[in-house]
């Protein structure tokens, strides 16, 4: 498995020559592609998802991806296939139990969650000839990702923001103020519904990469760093992304030159961002209180 | 604790006096105006196969505030929701800025019951208030240096200002206080002009300079912008100087009228069925004596134990 079993290329720090060297492989080219897509799609949706408190429904979606990607491949489907169907799946399931009330339904889904792990681990068992076994799909990988792969990665990315592109501002409204939205004629119960679909979607372009133990790198971490660092949406979006797609890229390059999987860095790079952020909050905090502070500006009458 | 203790710890409250209640000056020029905002003839509601209150006669005209009030759980906050659509009338007649409830949402500011922010939300006062002016549209706004863009500013920044926000506005809602996001949350029903305000307990869960402050404000936009309030009270002794209409809620029925006509003891104990005694304290402050209970089967999770409280 991985290129820990051939050999592991060297790192020069020649820039430009590894580049080079890494991108002469069109595997590596697609990874980087199918990369920049996901981290772009996850980190728009995972913004929202931080801002609804909505990462226990993702994590019970990417729970479902590894059944589905094990399925799939059983069935002699593409994996790719496998892992929207079911995200998409259970991102209703979710939607149809929460009915009309907020609340998620913790031990219900709990229990379906471990069902369908130990689902996935069966159907893995039951398919002799994969080579990778369930690492790949649960830690994620750069090998293999085909320019069909690609393709509908894009596909389906372009579709979940050209949604998120439309509702967006009443997605906004009914997440963060859900009673005067509806007051106001926002279908805050579609909206949740719709919004649980595209979380569905793109989580399963998270799982293609990050694996599907670790979709928080690239749906969570980003937008709650980004969240951290400024409280103005749109430029909170925007880093967001910058933030997804820099630990993706600089994970797809140090998985490449490493015997370890791509999940693993990807987080890594990302939680070490986090961790910045968390440091610089800190940081201003703290410098904030040692000043002086000015007397309170409040009118009170 | 007994009742006399109970009402001399509600009195020991007030730090204000308070001058007699207003009288009736705006009734003329509501009948003169454009008609009624809100209209109900013997209105009636029903949730879940139970009957909250009925017979509710009410007309409220432009600039005016009226208070509803009544023990917890006996339909207050349902009134609100029936005067936005959200719930259909049992009985009886709601019109509400001269259209079926419902039908003129636009024109309507509404601050839900309870409604706070925890520290983790991340989005700033301007952010929140701006939602009440185009949220309900669809798209996304782009930051393009545009007119309207503009506009939108202005107007934010304007009605920030009218509440006293200025000094917060800009910084995460989860990070100012209680009183703070409460000011905002006003300047977000108030962002659209709206010709009236349904407030449902702003004053709930503010200290009581706090309380006074947002009454006040409450009163100068209503008496100064011309826009009619509806709203929901615990406690009536902080908005009673500036009420015009107060609605008394009970299980079944209502009375509504002037402060001075509906807060005394014939009317609350015919209301209630049981005697019920108003008192006045020395800095003009009510406190009513006796009022039953909620009913029975009520969910409302911030019930207060005792028979004895402030009016409202
Ligand atoms: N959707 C509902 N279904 C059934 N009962 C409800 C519903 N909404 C409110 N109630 C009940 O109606 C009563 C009045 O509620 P509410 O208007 O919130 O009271 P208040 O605001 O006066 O405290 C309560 O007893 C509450 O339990
Ligand atoms: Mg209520």
């Amino acid at each position: 498995m991985l290129l820990a079993d051939t050999a592991v290329p060297a790192w020069s720090w020649n820039l430009i020559a590894d580049f080079q060297q890494m991108w002469s492989f069109p595997f590596m080219v697609n990874a980087f592609r199918a990369g920049a897509v996901t981290a772009v799609v996850s980190a728009v949706v995972g913004w929202f998802v931080v801002l609804r408190r909505q990462t226990f429904a993702a994590h019970t979606v990417s729970a479902v991806a590894f059944p589905g990607a094990a399925g799939a491949v059983l069935l002699g489907v593409s994996a790719v296939y496998g892992y929207f169907a079911l995200c998409v799946a259970a991102a209703l399931v979710i939607a149809a139990l929460r009915g009309s009330g907020d609340h998620e339904e913790s031990a219900l889904t709990g229990t379906v969650q471990a069902f369908l792990l130990a689902a996935g681990f069966l159907f893995i068992a039951l398919y002799k000839g994969l080579l990778e076994g369930p690492q790949t799909i649960l830690f994620g990988t750069f090998l293999g990702i085909t320019s069909t792969q690609v393709t509908v990665l894009t596909g389906v990315g372009i579709g979940v923001l050209a949604v998120l592109a439309l509702i967006g501002r009443q997605l906004l409204f009914a997440s963060i103020d859900p009673q005067v939205a509806a007051g106001r004629g926002v279908p805050v119960r579609a909206l949740s519904v719709a919004f649980l679909v595209l979380l569905g979607a793109a989580t399963a372009e998270a799982s293609q990469i990050t694996g599907t133990l670790l979709v928080f790198a690239l749906m969570v971490i980003p937008a709650a760093t980004a969240q951290n660092l400024t409280a103005r949406p749109i430029l909170s979006l925007a880093l967001a992304v910058l933030l997804a797609l820099a630990a993706t890229w600089l994970g797809l390059t140090a998985a490449y030159y490493s015997p370890y999987p791509l999940g693993f860095f990807v987080t890594s790079f990302a939680f070490a961002g986090y961790v910045t952020a968390r440091g610089m909050h800190a940081l201003h905090t703290i410098r904030g209180r040692i000043r002086p502070s000015l007397p309170a500006k409040e009118v009170t009458a | 604790m007994n009742p006399i203790a109970k009402v001399r710890e509600a009195v020991a409250h007030s730090g204000h006096t308070v001058p007699a209640p207003r009288t009736e000056d705006h009734d003329t020029a509501a009948e003169a105006g454009s008609g009624p905002v809100v209209a109900l003839h013997d209105a009636a509601v029903r949730v879940g196969g139970r009957t909250l209150w009925s017979g509710v006669d009410l007309r409220i005209g432009p600039g005016e505030f009226t208070a509803v009030l009544g023990p917890n759980g006996v339909g207050k906050s349902t009134m609100i929701k029936v005067l936005l659509g959200a719930l259909p009338a049992a009985g009886g007649e709601v019109r509400v800025l001269g259209a079926r409830p419902g039908q003129a949402n636009g024109r309507i500011g509404y601050l839900p019951q309870r409604r706070s922010f925890d520290a983790s939300m991340r989005v700033r006062g301007t952010d929140v208030v701006r939602l009440g002016l185009d949220g309900d549209r669809w798209g996304v706004p782009l930051p393009l240096p545009t007119a309207r863009r503009r506009a939108v500013r202005e107007r934010v920044a304007e009605v920030v200002e009218l509440v006293g926000a200025s000094g917060y506005a800009h910084r995460p809602i989860g990070q100012c206080s209680g009183g703070e996001q409460q000011r905002l949350l006003i300047a977000q029903a108030l962002v659209r002009r709206p010709e009236l305000l349904l407030l449902d307990e702003p004053l709930d869960s503010l200290d009581l300079p706090n309380q006074s402050a947002v009454a006040a404000l409450i009163g100068r936009i209503c008496h100064q912008e011309g826009v009619a309030v509806v709203m929901v009270a615990h406690d009536v002794n902080p908005i009673l100087h500036h009420l015009d209409r107060v609605v008394y809620l009970a299980e079944g029925g209502a009375a509504t009228g002037t402060p001075q006509e509906v807060i005394t003891s014939r009317t609350l104990t015919r209301l209630y069925g049981t005697p019920v005694e108003v008192l006045r304290a020395s800095d003009g402050r009510l406190v009513v004596v006796g009022q039953p209970e909620a009913p029975a089967v009520h969910t409302d999770r911030h019930g207060i134990p005792g028979g004895v409280r402030a009016a409202g």
